[in-house]
């Protein structure tokens, strides 16, 4: 390719990733990450309105004290209702949310790599994905549902009727497709790097990502085994976990929140990338404290494997354990509190431009600030003993959760999706989305707070009258919420088939995906990278010609753009 | 790896080194590096996989250090001894199957890698004869723990009873014979309709799974040598105590006064099991008990049922990995008939052996933490 055809793909690429082959075979035997992250992205978000619906059955159900609201559960229904809607939101949707989807599309753009290490496994990932969430949901299909809640907490779950089996099977299938992306994510930042890339040339978002593929493989196998050993408990009774085989309950709950905490991190530390990255190119200033931040990741993907205690301070563990468990607690909320100072110190006199990602940013901030003080309360040992099984922590893991990692999510998904399908969203009706998300949330979830801290415990199906108003609030917030999240997804469904055509670097970003082309091409790109800062947007120099922002050195006509060595053979 | 995406395929006929370049890497050193980084991720998965099971040993022998001590003479020791061997000696064949394939010699390396393969049938024989020996004795996991000296004579007339085996061993083998028939049947029709490539790679798997069954054999001899055809002298360290829990099983519930004393006073005990070291305590004073009026036949069974339950977890989670790693091995057996490797090119040899030590190292702690408990 010539260098200046090379250029003009800026503008306008004539083939792309999208339209370079066509048909479902090309999308079903991909092995292009590009590919693989928007199927992995429609599979998320079909997770979502799954366990969104759910929820928004669980949340009409608790309308009123009495039963005369417009949907009325029974007790066993109520039970299953809210295990589904956490067992799939949890294993299919937020875990894999960020970083399959997300981080496919992105990770090896932000490396000038063509694709990731193994893209096989990749695939394989993704179609162990669907495999784990279809046995999720033959639990309800198979008529019994399931209702140990998404803990399945022994000996419960052992003696249940309910198809815990398959829900387990589930998410042991799951957990493998969680593997699959992690060891990918660690190889190909390790050995693809572009020439000159040095770690800390890389991205926020990549140290995020690598710090989040450490725990999915350290951690993860360790929930394969448990479930594996429960599935035995449940068809042979094996005496492990089974205390009328002469087990130990409380075992599984080790076993299970060793995963679990960690996953809590895999949960959210993508989506600290990802504002990380906002917040930078949104105020066009230098991220404060790179190293900080950097480290700051690695700093809590480990203090997270010394934690999981803290799921346990009433079930018996002695005192001496508890004591250490709560104090290492404390401890992460050091480099979480590093990473909330350096946003907001990046923040100080940057040029804010207040478009649709960088709203769900600061909401983020906002959220994500509540979420994790909130979790200091139940890691302390006094006040957890008063909050333990109340909404109070249903609250607090939302705020992380939703106020973190969903809103996270839209935010990179309205980020990068001009990256992805070269056309730009309606900023405005974006930023009402944004607007609806951040009060729904706000309006379920706060009063949620305040019943916990009066007692109002969690996973229950009916309540006394007092707390009423609050779950009236909290139902009112939840259809907000969904009916946010709709028109966040209308706006870039929209966009993506009819929104105007945008050149390749909208934002003036600076970190290497952005000199790709949008949509970019099936090698990614189609000349070899300019390495640059991540965070130095004044490499970025506006191209009147093709009404975007590109590289000082890409955008000269008189220097020649050195093509790619192996250039791409359509 | 491969190139998958036909583009590439075509792009890279060009040159004589990127065959097995995929069309992402930039050379032959960064993939391979990627490859050498991925599997060593992968195998830490796998410790940890396999972790969850160690840590359920560990506790359970810090709380009933006795059980171990009972259990593990059921064990055939110089069978699990044999499977050491074997196991290690498909280690050094491996090994020698890298080398070779690092200096592309293709027919080599297909020898060692039938050997490795034949030494992994082998040994899922072993534990074959290992698995329904137990069975027949009524040694379950934990809740379906039913022990009886002596085995279960095969009902007359079967095939079973005609060889003079267990009847779970016939069921086990049955997948290993329909594979052996196949291979071979296949390989005749592959010979006849020219495909010499393929014809020669099922007899390879042919000769594999012909592997199991000379463990089967091996297994059997060494039973019918190191037990001298009853199970009573393996057991002997605790036959008097066992056989006496044994006989006075039947009816243990309707029991008289006494015994349904002892009885509650091993439920309490069981519902104790977080307080360890009170426990410890109890249990021989317990013991000592039940040795004065005879012991209390449930709470042996269910204790030496959980030894089991670990052991059976633990082993078959182990062959299960053995199956995975004949299967990948079979993968490579095929591409080296195929002449695949080259000394720039080897590294699916060398991934795939780096597994097979790590399935060979779990092995080696399995071994003495099940068979050698003293
Ligand atoms: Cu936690």
């Amino acid at each position: 390719m010539s260098s200046e055809a090379i250029r003009n793909t800026f503008g306008t690429p004539e083939t792309h990733f999208l339209n370079h082959e066509k048909g479902w075979k090309s999308w079903a035997f991909t092995l292009d990450h590009k590919r693989i992250g928007i199927m992995y992205l429609i599979g998320v978000n079909v997770a979502l309105i799954m366990a969104g619906i759910f929820a928004l059955v669980l949340r009409s159900h608790l309308w009123s004290f009495d039963g005369t609201g417009p949907v009325k559960l029974s007790n066993e229904m109520y039970n299953q209702m809210f295990t589904l809607h956490g067992a799939v939101m949890v294993f299919s949707f937020i875990i894999p949310s960020v970083p399959a989807a997300l981080g496919n599309i992105v990770l090896p753009m932000m490396l000038g790599a063509k694709d990731v290490a193994f893209p096989r496994m990749n695939l394989a990932s993704f179609y162990l994905w669907i495999a784990g969430t279809g046995c999720l949901l033959a639990a309800i299909l198979s008529g019994n549902g399931l209702d140990t809640g998404w803990t399945f907490y022994t000996p419960y779950s052992i003696e249940t009727e309910t198809g815990v089996i398959y829900a387990t099977f589930g998410a042991f299938i799951l957990g493998f497709s969680s593997i699959f992306t992690g060891l990918n994510f660690l190889v190909t930042v390790n050995t693809m790097r572009a020439k000159g890339q040095t770690w800390f040339k890389l991205p926020l978002f990549l140290w995020s990502l690598y710090a989040t593929s450490i725990i999915q493989v350290l951690a993860t196998p360790v929930l394969g085994i448990t479930l594996l050993m429960l599935i035995a408990e449940k068809t042979m009774h094996i005496g492990i976990f089974d205390p009328k085989y002469g087990g130990d309950p409380v075992l599984f709950q080790h076993f299970f929140w060793f995963y679990s905490h960690p996953a809590v991190y895999i949960m959210i530390l993508p989506a600290m990338g990802v504002i990380s990255e906002l917040i930078s190119v949104y105020s066009q200033k230098k991220i404060f404290g790179y190293s900080f931040i950097a480290f700051s990741s690695i700093a809590i993907a480990l203090l997270g494997f010394l934690v999981w205690g803290h799921h346990m301070f009433t079930s018996g563990q002695s005192q001496v354990v508890t004591l250490i468990f709560s104090a290492i607690t404390f401890t992460v909320a050091i480099p979480s509190a590093v990473k909330v100072f350096n946003w907001l110190a990046t923040l100080y006199k940057g040029s804010i431009l207040l478009s649709t990602p960088m709203c769900y940013a600061l909401s983020f901030i906002f959220l994500f600030g509540i979420g994790g003080l909130t979790g200091l309360f139940l890691g302390a040992l006094s006040t957890d003993i008063h909050l333990h099984d109340t909404y109070f922590v249903v609250a607090h893991f939302h705020f992380v959760m939703v106020g973190g990692t969903l809103t996270a999510l839209l935010g990179g998904v309205f980020h990068w999706w001009p990256k992805i399908f070269g056309r730009m969203y309606n900023d405005t009706l974006g930023r009402i989305s944004c607007f609806l998300v951040f009060t729904g949330f706000n309006l379920t979830f706060f009063p949620q707070f305040v019943m916990g801290a009066r007692g109002m415990p969690r996973r229950y199906a009916t309540y006394d009258p007092e707390f009423q108003i609050f779950h009236q609030y909290s139902t009112i917030g939840a259809f907000v919420l969904g009916f946010g999240i709709v028109m966040a997804y209308s706006v870039l469904l929209y966009a993506a088939f009819k929104g105007p055509r945008c050149g390749s670097n909208p934002f003036r970003a600076a970190s290497l995906e952005w000199q790709s082309s949008s949509p970019p091409d099936f090698h990614n790109f189609t000349h070899k990278v300019v390495m640059t800062d991540p965070y130095d947007f004044d490499t970025q120099v506006y191209d009147e010609e093709l009404d975007t922002y590109v590289h000082r050195e890409l955008a000269q006509p008189t220097k020649p753009v050195e093509a790619d060595p192996q250039p791409a053979t359509h | 790896m491969a190139v998958a995406d036909s583009h590439d395929t075509a792009h890279d006929d060009h040159h004589d080194h990127g065959e097995f370049i995929a069309h992402h890497f930039d050379s032959a050193e960064q993939q391979f590096d990627s490859g050498k980084l991925g599997i060593w991720i992968f195998l830490v998965t796998e410790v940890l996989f396999f972790s969850g099971l160690f840590v359920a040993y560990t506790l359970w022998r810090n709380h009933h250090p006795e059980v171990f001590e009972q259990a593990h003479v059921f064990l055939n020791k110089y069978l699990g001894g044999m499977n050491t061997i074997v196991l290690l000696f498909s280690s050094l064949t491996m090994a020698l199957a890298v080398r070779s394939a690092q200096l592309g010699k293709n027919k080599q390396c297909s020898l060692y890698l039938l050997i490795t393969m034949v030494c992994a049938s082998m040994f899922l024989g072993v534990k074959a004869v290992e698995y329904s020996h137990k069975w027949d004795m009524g040694i379950f996991v934990r809740s379906a723990f039913d022990f009886h000296a002596g085995h279960h004579a095969a009902e007359p007339g079967t095939l079973a009873a005609s060889l003079g085996v267990s009847p779970y061993l016939i069921k086990l083998s049955f997948i290993p014979a329909i594979l052996l028939v196949g291979c071979i049947v296949a390989s005749v029709i592959g010979k006849m309709t020219e495909k010499p490539l393929l014809s020669k790679f099922l007899v390879g798997m042919a000769v594999t799974v012909g592997g199991y069954f000379l463990g089967v054999v091996v297994g059997q001899v060494f039973v019918a040598a190191t037990e001298g055809g009853s199970h009573a002298s393996v057991v002997s360290p605790t036959e008097p105590l066992m056989l006496h829990a044994m006989t006075s099983e039947d009816g243990d519930h309707q029991a008289g006064d006494g015994e349904e004393h002892d009885h509650a006073e091993g439920e309490k005990h069981d519902h104790a099991d977080g307080e360890i070291h009170e426990t410890h305590h109890n249990e021989h004073h317990d013991d000592a008990h039940a040795m004065d009026h005879g012991p209390d036949p449930s709470k042996f069974d269910r204790d030496i049922g959980t030894f089991f339950s670990i052991y059976y977890c633990m082993t078959g989670l182990h062959a299960i990995h053995i199956i995975g790693g004949i299967i990948a091995l079979a993968w490579l057996y095929w591409r080296s008939l195929a002449a695949h490797w080259r000394p720039d090119y080897f590294g699916p040899v060398d991934f795939v052996g780096l597994y097979w030590h790590l399935v060979d190292l779990i092995w080696i702690y399995l071994f003495p933490l099940l068979y050698l408990i003293e």
